[in-house]
C-alpha cells in the first residue's frame, strides 16, 4: 500500500479530531464570557437594600427589586399549584394507558404543547384570563407559565413510571389493592425522584420566562401581594429596565440578572442532587 | 400439631391465626372488609375517570389554543385577506398592514443563526458521542452545553444589548455599513449561541446509537477514525441530525426576548443583514399592548397563528423523524 | 371425600383473538398442593393468572368459561375481593423496595388503608414470618429495607406478605426458578407446612419439583389440560402419551 497515502489519511483524521474538539469547546467560551460579564456587572449592585426595597422613580438613586422577587415567587408558586397535579395525573394516565387511542392523541398534544413559542402562550392567557376578568393579573401569568410547565412535568412523570418494573405493580395488585392505591402508595413513592426532578426542571424553565408574562402579569412598579392585579417578576423587571436609558435602572437590571442567574443555576444543581439522593434502589 | 377438620376446613388450634369463617369475629371482620372494599372500588373508578379527564384536558388545551388563535385572527383575515402575509408595508397609524418585513426578519435571523450554530452543535455532538463519551472532560462539556440552554433568554438579550451590540457597531463602521449595532446580524449571533444545545444533545444521542458492529467493520477494513465518522457514523445518523437541526430551528423561530432586545424593532424591510428589523415574535412582544384598533391587534394575532403553525409543524416533523430512527 | 375449592369448567383464556388456554376443566381440592407443569408457552402461567384475575390486567387479554371458588363465580366478584381470597407469589421475588420488612409483610393491609392496632399488626407480622420460617432470621431487622436479604429470603418474605392476608388459596408462579438450590429446598419445605392452612397451586417447569412437593399434578400442553391426576400416578403410570413423552424428557 502507498505509505504516503496512509500517513496523509491518519494525519487528516488527527486534524479532524482537533478541529472537532476546538469547535466543541469553543461553545463554552461565549457562555463563560456572558456569565462572567453579568456576574461582574451585577454583583456589586447587590446588597441588603437592593433586596428589600422596591425600585425608586427615575432620578432617585438606590431602590431595589423586592417587588420583582416577591412577584416571581408568587407567580411561580401558583403556576406550580396548577401545573404539578394536572401534569403528574396526566403523566400517570399516559404511563398506564400507553396504547389507547386517547393516549396517542394526548401524547401528540403534549409534544405540540412543548414546541409552542412562549409568546403565543402569553397571547392565549391574555384572551382566556386577562380580557374576561378585565385586568392584567399575576394569576393569568401563573396560568401561562403553568401551560409551559405541563409538557415537562407530564413527560418526565411518564418516562419515570414507564421505567419501573411491572413486577412492582403486579405484586401490589395481587394483594388485592385497588388501582388508585397501587399508584399512590407503591408506584409514586418508588418513582418520586424522577417525578420530582421533572417538577424542578419545569420550575427552573419557567423561572426565567419573560414573554408569557408581558401581557398577563404585565409588571408593577410597586410591591403587591394581590394575585388578581398586575405583578412584577424578575425577568420582566430585567427586560423593562435593561431597555431603558436610565443608569439607575440599568444597575437594577444588572443586579437582578445576577439574582436570576443564581436562582436558575441553584435550581438546576438542586435537581441533579435530589435525583441522585432520592433514587430508590430497585 | 393440634389439628381438626370441620366442614372441610383444616384448622390448627395452637396457632390462633387462622380464622374459621363461621365465628362471629370472623364474620364481623369479613363484613368490614367487604364494606371497605366497596368504598375503595368507588374511589378506584373515580380515580380512573380523573386520569382519563386529565388526558383529555391536554387535547382540549391544544385545540383551545388553536381555536383562540384562529378566532382572534378572523377580523384581520377577513378585512386584509391573504395578501397581508406578503404586504411590504407595516404602518398601523395609517391602517396599512403588511407582514412581509417580519416574515423576512424571522427567516433571516433564524436561518443565519442556524448556519452559524450548526458547526458547533455538530462538533459537540461528535465529540461527546464518538470521541469522548465518558470522563470528566466530556461531563464538563455536557454540563456547560446544558447550562447554555438553562440561561434565561432575557439575560442573553441584556448581555447582547450591553456587550455585543457595541462590538457589532464597531464592526459595522469598519465595514462601511450604517453603524447601528442592533439588527438582524446581532440577533442571529445571540440566537446561534442559544440554540446550540438543542441540535447538540439530540445529535449526541443519535451518534451514540450507531451500532458498534458497523463501526468495527469499517475499522477492520483499515479506515481511520475520521473516515469511520464521515462514512459510517454521519450517514447513519443523517436523519437524526437533521431532526436535531429542525428542533434548533423551531426554537430559533419562537425565541422572543433576546431577539427583541437586539434586533432594532423597526418595521422596515431590512436592506442587508446588518440592518435593523423585526421578527414575528418580537413585533408581537413590542406592539401587542399598544394595538388600539381591533384590526391591528388581530393582525398581530394572525402572526402568532402563523408562528404557532410553523413551529408546531417543524417540531412534529422532527419528533417523527426521531421516533422512526429510534424504533428501527 | 375431598372438597373442591376451585373449579374450572370450559375455561378459555385469550390474548386478543389468540386462544392460549383451551377448554380447561379442573377441580382443585382444598388443602392440597396441586402442581401445574408443562413446556414453555403451554399456557400454564396464563391459566394461573386467570385464577386471581391478574390475566385481565394485560391490555387485550380476555377469558371466558366458568371459574369458581367455593362455588362462587370469580367473575361475578370484583377483582379486589378475588385477590384478597387468592394470593400470589411471583417468579422473581418482588418485595416493595421502599418499605421495610415489617411494612412489606403487612403491605396488604397498610397499602389498603386498613388501620390495625399495633398489637394486631405485630401479631400478624410475627405469625406470617414464622409461617415462612423467616422470623428468627429477620426479627432484629424488621425496620430495615429488604434489600440485604438473599433471593431465597426475599421470596419467603413475599410468601409471608401473601399469607398475612389470610387467603384461602396461594398461587405460585415458578417460585423457585430464580433461586439457588438451598433456597429452593427451604421454600419447598414450606409447601408442606402451608398446605395445612391453605390450598396451594404451583406452576413449575421443574418436573422433579412437581414430583417432590405436590399431591396432584396437572399437565398442560399447547394450551390444553392434557392430564390431571394424583402425582404418583402422573409420574409412574400416566394415561396420556403426551404426558409420558414429557416426563421422559422427549420434549421440555
Amino acid at each position: 500500500m502507498d505509505g504516503k497515502n496512509i500517513k496523509y489519511r491518519i494525519g487528516k483524521s488527527y486534524v479532524a479530531q482537533i478541529v472537532t474538539t476546538l469547535f466543541a469547546f469553543a461553545c463554552v467560551i461565549p457562555l463563560l464570557f456572558i456569565l462572567g460579564y453579568i456576574i461582574k456587572a451585577g454583583i456589586t449592585k447587590i446588597n441588603w437594600h437592593f433586596l428589600v426595597n422596591i425600585p425608586k422613580p427615575v432620578g432617585e438613586a438606590g431602590g431595589g427589586i423586592l417587588n420583582a422577587l416577591v412577584g416571581s415567587i408568587l407567580i411561580i408558586f401558583f403556576a406550580s399549584l396548577i401545573a404539578i397535579p394536572i401534569g403528574i395525573l396526566a403523566g400517570i394516565y399516559l404511563a398506564e394507558n400507553g396504547k389507547s387511542r386517547l393516549a396517542y392523541w394526548c401524547r401528540l398534544c403534549v409534544d405540540i404543547l412543548q414546541g409552542v413559542p412562549s409568546i403565543v402562550i402569553g397571547i392565549i392567557a391574555y384572551f382566556w384570563l386577562v380580557k374576561p376578568l378585565g385586568s392584567f393579573s399575576a394569576l393569568s401569568g401563573s396560568a401561562a407559565l403553568a401551560i409551559m410547565m405541563l409538557p415537562i412535568v407530564i413527560r418526565s412523570t411518564e418516562e419515570t413510571l414507564k421505567l419501573l418494573p411491572s413486577s412492582l405493580q403486579e405484586a401490589a395488585f395481587a394483594l388485592g389493592i385497588p388501582f388508585h392505591r397501587v399508584i399512590y402508595k407503591v408506584i409514586i413513592p418508588v418513582g418520586v425522584s424522577g417525578i420530582l426532578s421533572g417538577v424542578m426542571l419545569a420550575i427552573a424553565r419557567v423561572t426565567g420566562e419573560t414573554a408569557p408574562l408581558l401581557f398577563t402579569a404585565f409588571g408593577n412598579p410597586y410591591l403587591s401581594f394581590n394575585i388578581t392585579k398586575p405583578m412584577q417578576s424578575l425577568p420582566l423587571l430585567i427586560f423593562n429596565y435593561a431597555t431603558s436609558p436610565y443608569n439607575d435602572w440599568l444597575n437594577l437590571a444588572w443586579g437582578a440578572s445576577v439574582i436570576l442567574l443564581l436562582w436558575v443555576l441553584l435550581l438546576n444543581i438542586f435537581t441533579k442532587l435530589i435525583t441522585r439522593k432520592w433514587k430508590v434502589q430497585l | 400439631m393440634d389439628t381438626s377438620v370441620e366442614k372441610g376446613i383444616v384448622t390448627r388450634n395452637d396457632l390462633p391465626l387462622r380464622v374459621i369463617n363461621s365465628t362471629p369475629e370472623g364474620i364481623f371482620k369479613a363484613k368490614r372488609r367487604v364494606k371497605r372494599s366497596f368504598r375503595q372500588i368507588r374511589t378506584e373508578t373515580v380515580f380512573r375517570r380523573t386520569l382519563t379527564i386529565m388526558g383529555l384536558l391536554m387535547i382540549i388545551l391544544v385545540l383551545g389554543i388553536l381555536l383562540t388563535l384562529i378566532i382572534q385572527s378572523l377580523p384581520s383575515i377577513k378585512s386584509l385577506g391573504l395578501k397581508y402575509l406578503w404586504g411590504k408595508v407595516w404602518d398601523p397609524v395609517q391602517d396599512i398592514y403588511g407582514a412581509w418585513p417580519f416574515l423576512l426578519g424571522t427567516l433571516l435571523s433564524s436561518f443565519l443563526a442556524l448556519i452559524i450554530s450548526i458547526p458547533f452543535s455538530l462538533a459537540v455532538a461528535v465529540f461527546l458521542g464518538e470521541y469522548f463519551p465518558k470522563g470528566w472532560m466530556p461531563d464538563f462539556l455536557k454540563n456547560a452545553v446544558e447550562l447554555i440552554a438553562a440561561v434565561p433568554s432575557v439575560i442573553y438579550g441584556f448581555w447582547g444589548l450591553a456587550v455585543l451590540v457595541p462590538i457589532v457597531r464597531n464592526l459595522e463602521t469598519h465595514i462601511g455599513v450604517e453603524p447601528v449595532g442592533v439588527g438582524i446580524f446581532s440577533s442571529s449571533l445571540i440566537l446561534a449561541i442559544m440554540i446550540i444545545p438543542y441540535a447538540a444533545s439530540l445529535g449526541r444521542s443519535m451518534i451514540q446509537m450507531v451500532p458498534s458492529p458497523l463501526k468495527e467493520a469499517a475499522y477492520g477494513l483499515g479506515a481511520t477514525r475520521w473516515e469511520v465518522i464521515r462514512s459510517v457514523v454521519l450517514p447513519y445518523t443523517k436523519s437524526g441530525l437533521f431532526a436535531g437541526i429542525l428542533l434548533s430551528l423551531g426554537r430559533a423561530l419562537g425565541e422572543t426576548m433576546a431577539v427583541t432586545m437586539v434586533i432594532g424593532n423597526t418595521s422596515l424591510i431590512p436592506k442587508n443583514i446588518f440592518a435593523p428589523g423585526n421578527t414575528m415574535a418580537s413585533v408581537i412582544a413590542n406592539e401587542f399592548t399598544e394595538a388600539d384598533k381591533p384590526v391591528y391587534l388581530s393582525a398581530l394575532i394572525e402572526l402568532g397563528l402563523v408562528l404557532f403553525l410553523v413551529t408546531v409543524v417543524i417540531n412534529l416533523i422532527g419528533k417523527k423523524i426521531i421516533d422512526r430512527f429510534t424504533n428501527e | 371425600m375431598e372438597s373442591t375449592i376451585i373449579k374450572s369448567r370450559n375455561f378459555n383464556a385469550l390474548f386478543g383473538s389468540n386462544t392460549v388456554v383451551k377448554n380447561v376443566n379442573i377441580d382443585i381440592p382444598r388443602n392440597r398442593v396441586v402442581a401445574v407443569m408443562g413446556p414453555s408457552g403451554c399456557g400454564k402461567t396464563t391459566y394461573l393468572r386467570c385464577i386471581n384475575r391478574m390475566h385481565e390486567l394485560i391490555p387485550g387479554a380476555t377469558s371466558n368459561g366458568e371459574m369458581t371458588i367455593n362455588n362462587e363465580n370469580i367473575y361475578d366478584m370484583h377483582p379486589i375481593f378475588v385477590r384478597q381470597k387468592i394470593g400470589m407469589v411471583f417468579q422473581r421475588p418482588n418485595p416493595f423496595p421502599n418499605l421495610s420488612i415489617y411494612d412489606n409483610v403487612i403491605a396488604g393491609y397498610k397499602l389498603n388503608g386498613v388501620k390495625l392496632p399495633r398489637a394486631e399488626r405485630d401479631r400478624i407480622v410475627e405469625h406470617s414470618l414464622t409461617r415462612v420460617a423467616l422470623w428468627n432470621e429477620v426479627k432484629d431487622s424488621l425496620n430495615k429495607k429488604g434489600s440485604f436479604l438473599s433471593g431465597g429470603q426475599q421470596q419467603r418474605l413475599c410468601i409471608a406478605r401473601a399469607v398475612a392476608m389470610e387467603p384461602e388459596v396461594l398461587l405460585f408462579d415458578e417460585p423457585t426458578s430464580a433461586l439457588d438450590p438451598i433456597s429452593t429446598s427451604t421454600v419447598e419445605e414450606l409447601f408442606h407446612e402451608l398446605k395445612v392452612n391453605y390450598t396451594l397451586i404451583i406452576v413449575t417447569h421443574n418436573m422433579q419439583q412437581a414430583a417432590r412437593v405436590s399431591d396432584k399434578t396437572a399437565f398442560f400442553y399447547l394450551g390444553e389440560l392434557v392430564e390431571y391426576d394424583e402425582t404418583k400416578i402422573m409420574f409412574t403410570n400416566p394415561k396420556d402419551n403426551r404426558t409420558q413423552n414429557y416426563i421422559t424428557g422427549r420434549f421440555s
